[in-house]
């Protein structure tokens, strides 16, 4: 049972030395080393893709570096799978629970732990220690509740829970707060410092600076696979952890002229969006878009930027509740029993986040895919069938002139490199020349070179009198773009600002829920009703 | 990139996949004590050595094609129709009650009134499945299976009760108006002087079937529906995003999956029983899935696999009667069609990707 | 309806129902793993060949039933093979597997006994007999509970009392026990049992095995039980009536059983009376033959009491980051 390593006195609870790990050509973590002491709460913060989740699912046995060490309390591990992370006295809390919403609070805590072939003395030894740890700990849940009938932040306690009673003294969180309400973080935070004054040893992935500064004793900033920071959290400040976490990158320069909006093209009011789970995603977005400008959306993922995109784009997620006004061009648009089509032939074009699995389909062919959502425009028809032809040169003619590469129309999406399937879903809607494009990560994935040639489109695009709404979490391209940016946090803007006067620390704080210059006590947002009520 | 070249995906895969099955077939023939080479002879001997045997032939592969392009339609759509079998016996009656109706003059009129009636039954005995894959989530495998009985019981009930005439014992229909009967291939054959097929079942309907194979073909990859139809079986989410309403898609690829199903009855029930009998199709549903899986859900491979399982049909029911092996074999090799093109497709795949990959590295 | 006549239906109805109570609960085991199994069909006609053609050679019903097993699990590998080692399609594979049985079958009778398919009839010891349970004769006379106790509960094979016995069993290991609380969970979260260091292959082929075991019994029961021999086709859709009622059962064992009896009273009530006449309409056997698919479709399309199948059923298992 004890393959744990013996604990070295004084030794740190977890030791990394130079761990790397590819993914093909994507260095995914790039020669790490980290320190985390006994007993005491470490954050680790960085953007979207800059390894947090990669390093975290070494520890636990998910992948395997390619190079480097692991140690835990001062003695070398060899992690194959999570059962020897388990063994040696790891628990992790995915960002997506890992639980059987079937089973009673019980079941779940014991599953995989059992003491015998028989459930009885395992139920009735849980149930104890979980009354125990309840009351040690503040982690009170209902034992015999299921976990569909849990709120979200009770479902995250059962995590905790199922750790502690496999004993670990080491417990890793993956973005915990990301489905929290502010009320439901603040009493996970203070189970957190409960479990820490006991002597166990916590990891906290965020990219939330108020967490990191009100719960964690050091913190280490990772960027693009690896840790370029590791500072004490009492010596540090929200700013400097932002600017070190978004880096002095190369600047995208983008020649642009300034710009000269004219009418309001998209106006949405009050726009709120609980999903069919019953969580509220959008709680009252207000924004404009005139003719001429770029409106940048910066924020980290998750925040309710897909969900603003999809319901702009015409199709909510099945089953959500919408309420507020979107008007385009001054005519309203209906909320619901509208669709994506309908959208188009407003003048709507939508390059969405997601090209592989929303924007093309991977097996067809280019010259169908340039064609994929304005199939049925009349010049592509042919009687009763699709005029092939047509599309074809249709297609052609795009790919000429998006520098598409290879230039074959006839090869599958699927073939083409991550940059020119992103041109080809671009030309597909840019060409158009809608009055408002809709666009999310329009260069993720994507080489500099095809950057360049996004973005000037997208430029090109609000030159000739159009208006763009850009989403995006790369916040280089935000500022290289937008003409304003808005800033999204948990279903809300948090501000507004001209890029000229936004510091990147400016904004980071304001992606990270905290309005710059405030006190953190004061820019939590004032709390909302628990998301699925327990 | 590509894991590997598309002729290894379209081609080598299936091949492999046919040739394990086929080997396997063997052994089985071998296990029962008969030479395959001996049982491969008497099946061509049986089916392709004489217009006799390719009579036969053409109509099994003309039941086959229908079926088998039913099951096609349905895959585009990222559906699995397994209720072949129930719609091609509801098209059956659908047939029945309209030759049955009106005193037909002249088959020419008579044909395309019957389709009508075949396609229409079948595509309504899909209708209810569909509907409530799309708007209740209910899962379409289960539901077609259960439709099957149900088809079965109903004709059951409607060939005793209702169609069978006075007097007759047999739970059947009375026999078509003779002005109804479709032209055999025997008799197009004799009227350009040629003696060919005499006395089989192969009718007009063989041609129907090609041009179904076409339609299709044109449905799927030349139509504005086909397009939606491929773009949905391969992702709903971008579906959704190109404004293509997944209900409506599921219901109308189940309506033309069932009315190709139901389409089969033009051949065996008109074209040869000339009434309509107790389980007419025989399992043709069935081997609707081994056709597509075998003819990678293309119509011209359906063609081509439907002509396959006609062959093997016959020179089964060859080899049953100058042998000890019975017809069943060629459930036998239906089943490993099924198996290994199908459910086991990801242990052929899985190797020759690495070999693929392995044959790049090297070149690299 | 007299009385004698009504205990007479409902022995009819145990003894139709005990396939059905098998294959139910061993299309339950492998679908609460979440591993579809639209081949339970195929499986009980593989055990019931081997068993009627074991017992046939070795004049012993019990060697029978452990051919049968062996058939039927036979059939079951394959399945794993298909759905869990190569991610392949679950219900491609079951059709593969109905096929595959019923080509089988015909085959290898016809090699062996020559008789297109039937083996030999089975007589003596080659068939499981039927057991007098002890005071059967002496409570008789009691009314009411007598020919009760005489002649429905007494005077079944031993695997009828095998498969009443399942139920509870079952009950018991998948609520009750460390294998049972794992296989839930690995078809409802794969991940959850993943992630606690359990393997998931392992439940997964394990729940298949039983699967197997269970079509195995109830394939033997129907060639050397209910019948005295094995014939061609000789489940006749049983497997898929086994299907419907785990549908109906939603999974529970007992529900299963409820469903179960509720399928073989029809078929039982189809026997009896060609035309049920109820006076007012009469309803032929055809209705009732086809009622088992028709509820299902029902309880399917979650008009009434809606039927949620394990959530992880159907998928095969990919290892996430």
């Amino acid at each position: 049972m004890t393959a744990r390593p013996e604990a070295v006195n004084g030794a740190p609870a977890i030791e990394l030395r130079g761990i790397s790990k590819a993914f093909g050509p994507v260095q995914a973590n790039k020669n790490i080393d980290l320190i985390v002491p006994r007993g005491t709460i470490h954050g680790i913060i960085g953007e979207n893709g800059a390894g947090k989740s990669t390093l975290m699912s070494i520890l636990y046995g998910f992948y395997r570096p390619d190079a480097g060490e692991i140690l835990i309390g001062g003695g070398p591990i060899t992690i194959h799978d999570s059962q020897t992370a388990i063994r040696a006295g790891i628990g992790m809390v995915f960002q997506h629970f890992k639980l059987v919403q079937n089973f009673t609070v019980l079941e779940n805590v014991i599953l995989g732990a059992e003491d015998g072939r028989l459930l009885r003395p395992s139920l009735a030894r849980a149930r104890g220690e979980l009354k125990r740890l309840a009351s040690e700990y503040e982690l009170q849940v209902d034992p015999d509740a299921m976990i569909e009938d849990l709120s979200v932040g009770h479902q995250q306690r059962v995590e905790i829970l199922k750790a502690l009673y496999r004993q670990a003294d080491i417990l890793i969180l993956d973005e915990p707060t990301g489905v929290l309400t502010p009320a439901e973080a603040d009493h996970l935070f203070r189970i957190l410092r409960g479990l820490r004054d006991e002597g166990k040893t916590i990891i906290l992935i965020t990219h939330k600076l108020r967490e990191i500064m009100e719960i964690t004793d050091n913190v280490s900033v990772m960027r693009r696979g690896e840790m370029v920071a590791s500072v004490k959290t009492s010596e540090t400040s929200p700013s400097q952890l932002a600017e070190l976490m978004v880096g002095r990158k190369v600047l995208l320069r983008v020649e642009k002229a300034p710009a000269t909006p004219g009418a309001p093209v998209l106006e949405v009011r009050g726009l709120r969006m609980v999903d069919a789970a019953g969580v509220e995603r959008l709680r009252g977005i207000d924004l404009d878009i005139r003719a001429g400008e770029v409106l940048g959306i910066a924020g980290v993922a998750g925040n309710g930027q897909s969900q603003l995109l999809e319901i702009l784009g015409g199709y909510p997620e099945k089953g959500a509740r919408l309420e507020g006004e979107i008007r385009l061009k001054g005519a309203a648009l209906p909320l619901t029993g509208s669709d994506a089509r309908a959208r188009r032939e407003a003048g709507v074009g939508h390059v969405p986040e997601d090209r592989q699995v929303e924007g093309l389909i991977m097996d067809f062919s280019a010259w169908e895919n340039v064609a994929f959502g304005y199939h049925d425009a009349p010049e592509f028809q042919n009687g009763w069938l699709m005029n092939q032809a047509a599309i074809r040169a249709d297609a052609s003619a795009k790919i000429e002139r998006f520098d598409v590469r290879p230039p074959n129309p006839e090869l599958a999406a699927k073939n083409f490199s991550g940059g020119n399937q992103q041109k080809i879903v671009v030309a597909r809607e840019v060409e158009r020349n809608p009055d408002l494009l809709l666009i999310g990560q329009p260069t993720r994935g994507v080489d500099i070179g095809a950057i360049e040639f996004i973005h000037k489109r997208i430029i090109a695009l609000r030159d000739a009198g159009k208006a763009v709404l850009l989403v995006s979490v790369e916040l280089d391209e935000i500022l290289a773009l937008s003409d304003r940016i808005a800033v999204m946090f948990d279903g809300r803007i948090m501000g507004e600002r001209l890029p000229d006067q936004a510091t990147t620390a400016d904004l980071g704080c304001l992606m990270a829920g905290v309005e710059p210059g405030t006190p953190p006590e004061q820019a939590i947002p004032p709390a909302m009703g628990p998301a699925g009520v327990a | 990139m590509e894991r590997m070249p598309k002729w290894a995906d379209v081609i080598l895969t299936p091949l492999i996949s046919l040739v394990l099955a086929f080997a396997i077939s063997a052994l089985v023939i071998l296990a029962i004590g008969e030479s395959p080479t001996e049982a491969l002879k008497v099946m061509v001997e049986g089916a392709l050595g004489s217009s006799y045997g390719w009579g036969f032939t053409l109509y099994y592969a003309t039941n086959f094609i229908f079926t088998g392009l039913a099951v096609t339609v349905a895959y585009h759509a990222g559906l699995f129709n397994i209720g072949g079998e129930g719609q091609a016996a509801m098209g059956g009656l659908g047939v029945a009650l309209v030759l049955l109706a009106v005193p037909w003059p002249h088959w020419a009129l008579a044909l395309p009134a019957a389709m009508v009636g075949a396609a229409v039954f079948g595509a309504l005995w899909a209708l209810i499945p569909a509907w409530l894959q799309a708007k209740r989530g209910s899962h379409i495998v289960i539901t077609t299976i259960m439709f099957n009985f149900i088809a079965a019981a109903l004709l059951n009930y409607v060939l005793v009760n209702l169609l069978r005439p006075v007097g007759s014992m047999d739970p059947a229909s009375a026999r078509f108006p003779e002005a109804a009967h479709l032209p055999k291939l025997t008799d197009m054959a004799l009227a350009f002087g040629m003696q060919w097929g005499k006395n089989t079942p192969a009718n007009v309907t063989f041609f129907v079937a090609v041009i179904a194979c076409l339609l299709v073909w044109l449905l799927i990859w030349r139509s504005r529906l086909g397009y939606e139809i491929r773009a949905f079986g391969k992702s709903e989410r971008g579906a959704v995003y190109a404004g293509i309403s997944p209900v409506r898609i599921t219901v109308i690829a189940m309506l033309i999956s069932g009315a190709l199903a139901g389409l089969m009855a033009i051949n065996n029930v008109m074209g040869e029983a000339e009434r309509l009998v107790l389980n007419a199709v025989e399992g043709a549903g069935f081997i609707g899935i081994a056709v597509a899986l075998m003819g990678r859900n293309h119509p011209f491979g359906v063609l081509l696999a439907a002509l396959l399982f006609g062959f093997l049909y016959q020179g089964g029911g060859e080899l049953a009667l100058w042998t000890s092996v019975p017809r069943e074999l060629i459930v036998v090799i239906q089943a490993l069609v099924i198996l290994f093109t199908g459910a086991l497709d990801n242990m052929v795949r899985m190797p020759l990707e690495r070999i693929f990959m392995a044959l790049r590295k090297g070149r690299a | 309806m007299d009385f004698p006549t009504i205990l007479q239906i409902l022995d009819s109805a145990v003894r139709l129902m005990t396939p059905l109570l098998l294959a139910c609960l061993a299309g339950l085991y492998s679908e609460r793993a979440g591993v579809f199994d639209i081949g339970l069909e195929g499986k009980m006609l593989m055990a019931a060949f081997a068993a009627a053609a074991v017992a046939y050679a070795t004049n012993s019903a019990w060697l029978g039933l452990c051919a049968g097993i062996m058939g039927a699990l036979a059939m079951s590998a394959i399945h794993g093979l298909a759905a869990i080692t190569f991610r392949g399609n679950q219900l491609i594979s079951g059709v593969a597997i109905n096929f595959l049985a019923s080509g089988l079958t015909v085959l290898l009778g016809q090699k062996i006994f020559g008789l297109a398919g039937r083996t030999p009839a089975l007589a003596g010891p080659a068939r499981f007999s039927e057991i007098t349970l002890p005071f059967a004769e002496a409570l008789r006379p009691v009314p009411v509970i007598g020919p009760i106790y005489a002649e429905l509960i007494s005077g079944h094979t031993i695997l009828v009392y095998v498969a009443f016995a399942m139920v509870p069993l079952t009950w018991w290991v998948l609520y009750r026990t460390r294998f049972g609380l794992r296989l839930r969970a690995v078809g409802e979260n794969p991940a959850s049992v993943d992630t606690a260091g359990v393997s998931v292959t392992r439940l997964r082929y394990g729940a298949v095995a039983i699967c197997g075991v269970l079509c195995g019994i109830a394939g033997a029961y129907l060639a050397t039980g209910i019948s005295a021999g094995f014939v061609k086709e000789m489940t006749a859709g049983r497997g898929f009536i086994a299907l419907a009622a785990l549908i109906f059962a939603k999974w529970r064992p007992w529900a299963a059983l409820g469903a179960t009896f509720l399928f073989g009273l029809l078929e039982a009530l189809a026997n009896r009376f060609p035309n049920l006449d109820l006076g007012i309409i009469t309803v032929p056997s055809m209705f009732m033959s086809a009622l088992p698919y028709i509820l299902t479709v029902i309880i399917l399309a979650g008009f009434v009491g809606r039927a949620i199948p394990p959530r992880a059923g159907g998928e095969p298992y990919v290892k996430e980051r």
